[in-house]
């Protein structure tokens, strides 16, 4: 793996296949997802990152499912999502599906979180959407403590209190998942990335560039300010929505009947214009490596970079394909030629192996597979128990 | 110190336009009443015709184009907006209403408004206060009192639509002149006040 991982994100729709009439079920979906995770790992792609939605056409329900089932079939793959709903799941849950998920992939699993952008989610799960915000802080909070405290006493306005409450299984190795923080346009999540020295993850695909700039700027800024180090070590990671054959002319007469229905973008803008205003690359290998490789102008030596690739009813054939020509041909070459242009001091992308080297060094970690994190846990309950007690008496229980 | 920017939105489709004439005879009223206060302002024209297919585009995309995001720009960073639209079905044509939609909530707060209407009959003068005025009290628009709705037959008897034409510009110099726009503030500004730390979202701070 180089300074940079490179991998694979996956929106999850079931969309027809404009050119066939063919709808895929979902079952033909879901499998072909673990074809296309396994494909990635076979032609050396480091991460496949799922999405999270709850209502069709969309089939992503259930992340640590999927990556766990991906994770017992490859070896190197990086699991990850893009993103995980920090809003409407029980953070308590996230903890401990995470954490299980980076036991069981041998630290391969970190994770990316959102808002989401379905605004009935909020009810189905009992939340309320004009709460986004503040839901996203509030339960990172939580998540942080549960997996950097041993025994958690909390009290939040969403969530019901915990006292003496240990989430299981401790991190592997004492150390947590690393976490991204994503969104769009929302000034508020750059900042709680930054707050923690955490990643921060732009989708960078369907809007223009100027969001993810902007984005990335503040990000970058406040990650100094809280400091954790010059904007320029801050861990930023990119989308890209590409499209490849070997002559644009082919790519682009291939793409275009997909393109023109599509969900997100179809009988709007045409293949040209929305190229032209968004990072979509509809053309050959050549063209994706220099697009791409433009995206560090407006958002600097980044360290993970993800391509959609699956959208719109492109069949599993076809996506398997751009898979392989990613893997062959396109990131090699930007393995290479990011490298050779990335400034002194930028850190690598964060890798279990590297964060529990450094959290040794540092003092941080947790205990070695968690036993230490229980033995701290067993002091460290009693106290909990009593300060549970003490405030049970408080409120007249 | 540069001059304060009108500009002028006129959504007409008809080339000549009836809208473009109320929205010029708008800008040169409130352009008399502006140096009676001793004040000189810029005119913007901003034409939605030509940027139908953007503005359509916009909306399944949310993805301007650089003439779109430039004529979205010109509008949110004005002193002053002069903004016409023909009736349709009682109420402003789809495209007035879509170029609108473009623009964020707070981005028009405070800015000094005049608003005008065209339409066949006077029985759709009524689009100015079942439609107009809504909208622009939503995005927190300064709106002049007065409205000019110009029906066809106003362009060919004495009905008083130049005495209306003359009011409504001098509310608007007025209203630029007596109360200007607040510029809100920007989230991104670290230094400025609408920027949230994460301490202030804690509420520690």
């Amino acid at each position: 793996m180089s300074s940079m991982q490179f991998g694979i994100f996956s929106v999850s729709d079931i969309t027809q296949d404009p050119t066939t009439g063919k709808t895929p079920s979902e079952h033909e979906r879901i499998k072909g997802w673990i074809a296309m995770a396994k494909k990635a790992e076979e032609v050396g792609l480091d991460v496949f990152a799922t999405g999270e939605h709850h209502n069709p056409p969309f089939f992503s329900s259930s992340p640590t499912t999927t990556l766990g089932y991906i994770a017992a079939q490859t070896e190197r793959l990086i699991l990850s999502t893009a993103t995980t709903l920090i809003t409407t799941n029980d953070p308590v849950k996230i903890a401990e599906d995470f954490a299980m998920l980076q036991h069981l992939s041998d630290g391969r699993a970190d994770l990316t979180l959102g808002r989401g952008n379905t605004g009935p989610v909020y009810p189905w799960f009992g939340k309320d959407i004009r709460d986004g915000i503040e839901l996203a802080i509030e339960n990172y909070a939580l998540l942080h403590k549960l997996w950097h405290e041993p025994v958690v006493n909390w009290q939040g306005k969403h969530r019901t209190p915990l006292t003496g409450f240990t989430s299981t299984p401790a991190p592997l190795d004492g150390v947590a998942p690393f976490v991204w923080h994503g969104s769009i346009r929302s000034p508020q999540i750059a900042e709680q990335a930054a707050y923690y020295g955490d990643g921060f993850f732009h989708n960078n695909i369907f809007w223009n560039k100027e969001h993810t700039e902007r984005m990335v700027r503040l990000y970058r800024s406040r990650f100094a300010h809280y400091g954790h180090g010059e904007p320029e070590q801050a861990i930023v990671g990119l989308g890209g929505q590409v499209f490849m054959k070997s002559t644009e002319r082919e790519a682009k007469e291939r793409f275009r009947p997909f393109f023109d229905v599509a969900p997100v973008y179809g009988h709007g803008p045409s293949l040209e214009d929305f190229t032209e205003m968004t990072p979509l690359t509809v053309g050959t290998p050549e063209q994706v490596i220099e697009r791409t490789l433009s995206f560090r102008d407006y958002a600097g030596d980044y360290q993970r970079q993800l391509f959609l690739v699956d959208h719109a009813g492109l069949p599993l054939e076809e996506v398997l394909e751009q898979i392989e020509i990613l893997g062959t041909e396109v990131v090699p070459v930007l393995r290479r030629e990011f490298d050779r242009v990335r400034a002194d001091g930028v850190p690598d992308a964060p890798t279990h192996a590297a964060r529990v080297a450094a959290a040794r060094e540092a003092g941080t970690q947790m205990g070695e597979q968690g036993n230490a994190w229980q033995e701290g846990a067993r002091t460290d309950l009693d106290a909990a128990l009593d300060t549970g007690a003490a405030i049970a008496r408080q409120a007249g229980e | 110190m540069t001059n304060p920017r009108i500009v002028v939105v006129s959504a007409g489709l008809g080339e000549p336009s009836s809208t473009k004439l109320l929205a010029d005879r708008l800008r040169d009223a409130t352009l008399t009443a502006l140096t009676a206060h001793g004040q000189h302002a810029d005119v913007v024209d901003v034409t939605l015709r030509p940027l139908a297919q953007d503005i359509a585009s916009h909306m399944l995309t949310h993805n301007p184009t650089d003439a779109l995001a430039a004529a979205i720009k010109e509008v949110i960073d004005a002193e002053a907006i002069i903004a016409v639209t023909p009736t349709f079905n009682m109420s402003y044509s789809g495209l007035f209403k879509s170029f609108f939609d473009c623009v964020e909530e707070g981005q028009l707060a405070s800015i000094p408004t005049a608003l005008g209407a065209t339409g066949g009959t006077a029985r759709h003068s009524m689009v100015m206060d079942t439609a107009m005025r809504p909208m622009f009290a939503y995005l927190k628009a300064q709106v002049a009192p007065t409205g000019v709705f110009a029906a066809a037959e106003d362009w060919g008897s004495a009905s008083g639509l130049d005495r209306r034409i003359a009011r409504e510009g001098q509310e608007l110099a007025d209203l630029m002149v007596a109360m200007p726009r607040r510029r809100e503030a920007d989230p991104f500004d670290t230094e400025g006040d609408a920027f949230v730390s994460f301490e202030q979202m804690l509420g520690h701070a």
